[in-house]
């Protein structure tokens, strides 16, 4: 029961730390997030699945389209959502991207229909034995993509010119701007990497559950969470933590029962945050005055 | 150029005589229809439920419509998505009732959404019926009077009929129980203790599934370890699609016998290639149905909707045939009452005598201690087959 329930706890967990992912990438550059996180994973799956199944386009071409398609929309939450709002030193940005991911899930119920649709993969049909345990290969795959983009997020930040500006522009944008970063670029930048993070996570989750409108919303919810448990400033604390909290979920159920999965997991966030108030890994923000 | 200048009294005359018009007693005009309401999920995973009730609604209308009518009057029907949303079912009831000004309420796909809407259909006293949501305490809710009525699945009925099926098909002597969380679910979990309890038997265990779970394996594990030999599942299409490939993942070959849950959509698409092992639960089906009621329906159906090709196109047909004869029942409730007056209507439904219906001959299906026109001898099981619901052995 054990390599079973963990398996569904790390491909379940994988989804969330992408998600977070896209929580701390734009965190680290703006201070802002984008709370229509969960909307952007369900547009990614739509678009994977119109692109791959409805107009029958190669799948690879349809998983590239669908991603860039998650990237545009990133600029557009940045642009009309998020900046407007963040000019003006506001925090109004939290409620107009809650409302931008309303409205994006209610244009898609009309666009795509009312109706949930399977997006067939062949990595998601024949279980594989893992240790005795069944798994698709899928469900393999989704910690390994989750993990390898953590380590290629953190090498960026770390060892890259632009990994530097993005820095730069959280720490101090004015001083940034004036050593030639375009800071707005930056942000927008992030803000259309998150969204792609996202989309990845909807095309991964896709073939394991369904496409449909509402698909993104508990997901969205279990991401944030899971991001404010690693710790937002830590992209490997936001996969890390995604993994934990997926096997927490999986094992709580296999062990004491469905009742008791969401009592034991919310219980496990809220008591990190008493005891650790910048989640698992992530670090206070130090303030010169 | 003139410009019209009113005397005084001309203009007395006037204010008085637009007095006279707005307070002057509102009879309705011969033509006036009388309104239906319908609440039911129209958008997310339960949508094609939505649709097929009122497929089932608007076909009843048409053929009472075209014979002139109730009470002289043409029947209307009047639309509301609830999203599977108690609150949203609760708030359109109200909408409904209180400026449309319906006659009699259809609706509650879902039990929870029915039991939102029960308690204020009994305080306003407007006649509810139920073509769907099979939640045994919808009916049984204790209220007096009580305007709840219901052509459809009771669960405490069902539930002794998946346990029967169980035991004499798959021979299982300890079946275990997947449910989705919520009302329906309690419901049911009574229902199923009540029946294995009445056969002396034991179960393996009872366990949980939410609306939007991806994998269901840990729960899943946990009954294959208590030693279940068959599997009770109550849950809608989404949840019920999780459990069959969550079953397939695991290779766990285990009987599973439904409630109707996954008949409301895309099952046979969602749920993989164990979708079609699946006995569930119906009242009604299309495909296998040798009466010429059936025949005729489903040809009238393709008229009025030409997107229907073929009974596929029906699924699910329970919530057409519910809803029809539903329909039809509540139309005679209505001409038996003589007026629109709830109450009246209420007592109509008790004044029916016979009603030759598409699912069955109805005999009296209402009286004051029973609101449930179906009854145990109107299940059959199902499969899908080729993404028809076909009746089985």
């Amino acid at each position: 029961m054990i390599v079973s329930t963990l398996i569904t706890g790390l491909g379940l967990g994988a989804m969330y730390g992408l998600l977070a992912l896209g929580f701390h990438v734009t965190y680290a550059v703006s201070k802002t997030v984008n709370f229509s996180q969960g909307s952007s994973m369900m547009v990614g799956a739509v678009l994977g699945y119109t692109f791959g199944v409805t107009l029958g386009w190669p799948m690879p071409l349809a998983v590239i389209a669908a991603l860039l398609g998650c990237a545009v929309l990133g600029l557009v939450v940045e642009r009309c959502l998020v900046r407007p709002f963040a000019d003006r030193g506001s925090d109004l940005w939290l409620m107009a991207t809650v409302a931008g991911g309303i409205v994006i899930d209610n244009v898609v119920l009309f666009t795509f229909g009312k109706e949930p649709r399977s997006l067939p993969s062949t990595l998601a049909t024949e279980p594989v034995d893992v240790f005795g345990a069944g798994a698709f290969p899928l469900q393999l795959i989704i910690p390994v993509v989750g993990l390898a983009i953590a380590a290629a997020l953190t090498l960026v930040q770390r060892r890259t010119k632009m990994g530097k500006a993005m820095l730069a522009t959280v720490q101090r944008p004015d001083a940034a701007r004036l050593m030639g970063i375009n800071t707005r670029m930056v942000i927008a930048g992030a803000f259309a990497l998150s969204t792609v993070f996202a989309g990845i996570a909807g095309l991964l989750i896709a073939p394991l559950f369904n496409v449909s409108s509402g698909m993104g919303v508990i997901f969205g919810i279990k991401a944030f969470a899971t991001a404010i448990l690693g710790g937002i400033t830590s992209a490997w604390g936001c996969v890390i933590a995604g993994l934990l909290y997926g096997c927490v979920e999986a094992l709580t159920t296999a062990y004491l029962g469905s009742s008791y999965t969401q009592i034991v997991s919310f219980s496990l966030v809220i008591l990190v945050l008493v005891t650790l108030p910048n989640g698992l890994f992530g670090h206070g923000e130090i303030k010169k005055v | 150029m003139t410009i019209c200048n009113p005397s005084r009294r001309s203009l007395f005359a006037g204010a008085m005589a637009a007095l006279g018009l707005a307070f002057a007693p509102h009879h309705a005009a011969a033509e006036d229809p009388i309104k239906i309401g319908l609440i039911a999920s129209l958008s997310g995973p339960s949508a094609k439920s939505g649709e097929a009730i009122t497929r089932g609604i608007m076909l009843a209308i048409s053929e009472i419509n075209a014979a002139g009518g109730v009470l002289g009057r043409p029947l209307e029907l009047l639309r509301r998505d609830d999203e599977a949303n108690p609150g949203k079912g609760l708030t359109a009831a109200r909408e409904l009732i209180q400026r449309e000004g319906v006659t009699v309420l259809f609706g509650g796909l879902q039990t929870p959404v029915s039991l939102a809407i029960v308690p204020y259909v009994n305080q306003v006293q407007v006649p509810f019926m139920g073509p769907w949501a099979a939640g045994t305490p919808i009916t049984k809710n204790g209220a007096d009077p009580n305007y709840v009525f219901r052509v459809s699945a009771v669960d405490e009925i069902v539930d002794i009929a998946l346990v029967e099926r169980a035991v004499a098909v798959h021979s299982s002597k300890l079946p275990g129980m997947v449910l989705i969380n919520n009302p329906w679910g309690e419901s049911n979990e009574k229902g199923l203790l009540a029946a294995l309890d009445a056969k002396g038997m034991e179960h393996a265990g009872i366990e949980k599934v939410e609306k939007n779970d991806v994998d269901v394996v840990p729960q899943l594990t946990r009954l294959k370890e208590a030693g279940a030999d068959a599997l009770f599942m109550v849950a809608n299409v989404g949840p019920s699609a999780q459990v069959m490939k969550s079953l397939e993942r695991m290779g766990w070959d285990v009987p599973v016998v439904s409630h109707w849950g996954p008949a409301g959509g895309r099952f046979n698409e969602l749920g993989g290639p164990r979708a079609e092992t699946v006995e569930m639960i119906q009242t009604f089906t299309f495909s296998g149905n040798d009466s010429p009621k059936a025949a005729e329906k489903l040809a009238a159906l393709k008229e009025m909707f030409p997107e229907i090709q073929s009974a596929a196109d029906v699924t699910p047909a329970v919530g057409i045939a519910n809803a029809y004869d539903a329909m039809h029942l509540t139309a005679l409730a209505i001409e038996n009452a003589g007026s629109t007056d709830g109450p009246a209507v209420r007592e109509g439904f008790y004044a029916i005598e016979s009603h030759e219906g598409l699912i069955k001959t109805y005999e009296k299906p209402f009286t004051p201690d029973q609101h449930d026109a179906l009854g145990p001898d109107d299940y059959v099981f199902t499969r899908f087959i080729d993404g028809e619901i076909i009746p089985i052995q």
